[in-house]
């Protein structure tokens, strides 16, 4: 009996077995940490627009006021549950939950460190290394959009319907742009699993050559992160990312001056929470994605450890991979306090007529860059590009709405307004 | 025993769809009924994991639900969807749907019968589809009707558009006639 009971653990480890155990663990470790780092953020947020603005930021709770949004959070458990007499009962307790959730999902394929040895299993440092990860993280991201849908259209009110027939235009439309961004990653890195990208995004540059000189110089400097040559997809993915998750400057869903507060008008307590904490997830999401695919994920500086402590070595990735993420959120935060919101036009006519076109454009000169010379000649590459000018050219000559206002062609559609 | 997880699984996830496709047809209000067919479409997804066709899946989740319903939902909160009270969608033609619904599921399911039947899906994870096998597929021996495909839908496109903005198109006969009109008025 007592020799069963000494085997127990044991035996319940054969029983699940590691993996699921393993899986579990990583499932719960992270939504933990996930949960905490938004507090973290929102009080972050909090703090620096408070610098910025010249203003303190909440400093009362806890060491610099960290545990200002835990206060908040529970407070805002406690408050009475409100539902509006004319929502839809179901749908209006759907929705929060619905914006919540996809926003956690997109963490399942980020890669956040390289990989432990715990008790001679092999634990790598990403939920799930799935093979099609970046279309994981559109799908999940797709997913976003009930949220706002359905809670605008559940409060059984306008200014929550307006917000979200806004909002779900607004997040259709950059999402086409959010996609195409990913394409030439994909194509560079010959994989759309995240682990693989990092992977290939190990090293650093060698054989830099630049006008024909070759810069010896800058040899094992730079590291072999995405970014130094895939700057304009990173350009696409960064502001379609901001739209995504509807903050400044794309917050009009909840443009206060207009709509009082767009989707969520109708939501108080608990529910409101949700929303706001889907929406800090999310951010974090977008930052993680952005460090993972463009700048290197967990590769980073990796010291020399002495061998005492040699076994702590998978902290520095996820050293290395926090910081960046950090960053990221930090320019959320700075767009935020700086940028104006845009006008509705305005934000259909950039993600309509300059992101998208700017990725296509951009797939097709990364696909040529990086075809084998062998079995495609150069002459034909260079006819390639010579077109992809052209459509660049007349793109950008096509120009601004406001300047367009003035050629010959439209001057008829103004005639017959005014007629 | 994983032979036996995917049954026991295929059978929850095959009710959830039946239930949920029977409440797209008998919701009695049009946007519980497409969270109904959000519930459908996902549940096929599930199943799709199950036979380790992640690509598959996902490429469902990504184009059907986040994209399809999405435009459904926006398209009817545009138009007509109903806040608070609940309209009334039954109309006349209901025999002949139910009709064409019977015959789509009878050639689709003969289809399905007569191409895979005998066939042992895969169990392992070994045999899963990659990203890079389905890509290959569809670029070689698939190739002819994914284009077609994508010509279809292309024409679609325009197709909406023409029929969107026939009503606005300026020619130069709807602007003299918009001058006459102006200079009648400027006359009284």
């Amino acid at each position: 009996m007592i020799d069963w009971i000494k085997q127990l653990p044991g035996n319940v480890i054969d029983f699940i077995g590691p993996e699921i155990i393993i899986a579990t663990a990583k499932v719960v470790l992270v939504f933990g940490v996930l949960l905490v780092t938004t507090l973290l953020v929102i009080w972050f947020e909090r703090r620096v627009i408070a610098d910025m603005q010249a203003r303190v930021g909440p400093n009362r709770w806890g060491p610099f006021g960290l545990f200002q949004t835990l206060a908040d959070g529970i407070k805002l458990f406690f408050k009475e549950d409100f539902r509006p007499a004319a929502a839809d009962r179901w749908t209006f307790v759907i929705a929060p939950v619905m914006a919540m959730v996809p926003a956690f999902l997109a963490f399942a394929v980020v890669p956040l460190g390289d990989h432990v040895v715990i008790a001679g299993h092999r634990v790598d440092l990403v939920m799930s290394d799935l093979n099609i990860g970046i279309l994981y993280f559109l799908a999940v991201g797709s997913l976003g959009v009930y949220g706002v849908v359905l809670a605008g259209w559940a409060s059984g009110s306008k200014y929550p319907l307006i917000g979200s027939i806004r909002s779900t235009a607004q997040m259709i439309s950059y999402e086409i742009a959010l996609g195409l961004s990913l394409v030439p990653i994909a194509l560079v890195a010959g994989s759309l699993s995240t682990v693989d990208i990092v992977a290939a995004q190990a090293g650093t540059y060698d054989n830099i050559v630049l006008f024909g000189r070759d810069l010896n110089f800058l040899e094992g400097i730079i590291p072999h992160w995405f970014i130094v040559q895939q700057w304009p997809a990173f350009l696409i993915f960064l502001v379609a990312g901001i739209a995504e998750t509807n903050r400044a400057p794309f917050d009009l869903p909840e443009a206060e001056t207009e709509l009082v507060a767009g989707y969520h008008t109708e939501y108080s307590g608990i529910r409101f929470a949700m929303f706001f904490l889907g929406e800090y997830v999310h951010v974090v999401a977008i930052s993680a994605m952005a460090a993972t695919l463009f700048f290197g994920g967990w590769h980073g500086w990796n010291p020399a450890f002495p061998a005492a402590i040699d076994w702590l070595r998978w902290i520095v990735p996820i050293f290395w991979f926090t910081i960046k993420t950090v960053a990221f959120v930090y320019l959320f935060v700075w767009l935020r306090a700086t940028l104006p919101r845009l006008r509705y036009d305005r934000l259909m006519w950039v993600g309509w007529k300059r992101l998208i076109p700017g990725a296509l454009v951009w797939i097709v000169v990364t696909a040529v860059l990086n075809s084998d010379p062998e079995e495609v000649p150069t002459s034909a590459r260079l006819w390639v590009m010579a077109v992809v000018f052209a459509i660049l050219l007349a793109w950008v000559w096509r120009g601004d709405p406001r300047l367009t206002a003035l050629e010959p062609w439209r001057k008829k559609e103004v005639t017959r307004g005014t007629a | 025993m994983e032979a036996a997880w995917q049954e026991g699984l295929f059978f929850v996830f095959a009710t959830v769809i039946t239930v949920s496709a029977i409440g797209v047809v008998t919701a009695r209000n049009v946007i519980h009924a497409a969270l109904f067919l959000v519930a459908t479409l996902i549940g096929a997804a599930c199943i799709y994991i199950l036979m380790f066709a992640e690509f598959v899946a996902w490429a469902q989740v990504l184009v059907y639900v986040g994209a399809i319903v999405v435009l459904m939902l926006f398209g009817l909160m545009l138009t007509r969807a109903p806040i608070g009270k609940y309209g009334e969608y039954d109309n006349d033609q209901k025999g002949l749907a139910a009709i064409v619904a019977a015959a789509v599921f009878g050639v689709t399911a003969w289809v399905l019968i007569d191409s895979f039947e005998g066939v042992e899906l895969p169990t392992d994870r070994v045999a899963a589809t990659t990203s890079k096998d389905v890509g290959e597929a569809i670029f070689s021996s698939y190739v002819l009707p994914f284009e077609l495909v994508s010509v279809l839908l292309l024409a679609a496109l325009v197709g909406a558009v023409v029929i969107a903005r026939r009503d606005e198109r300026v020619t130069s006969r709807t602007i003299d006639a918009a001058r006459r009109e102006k200079a009648r008025e400027e006359d009284v």
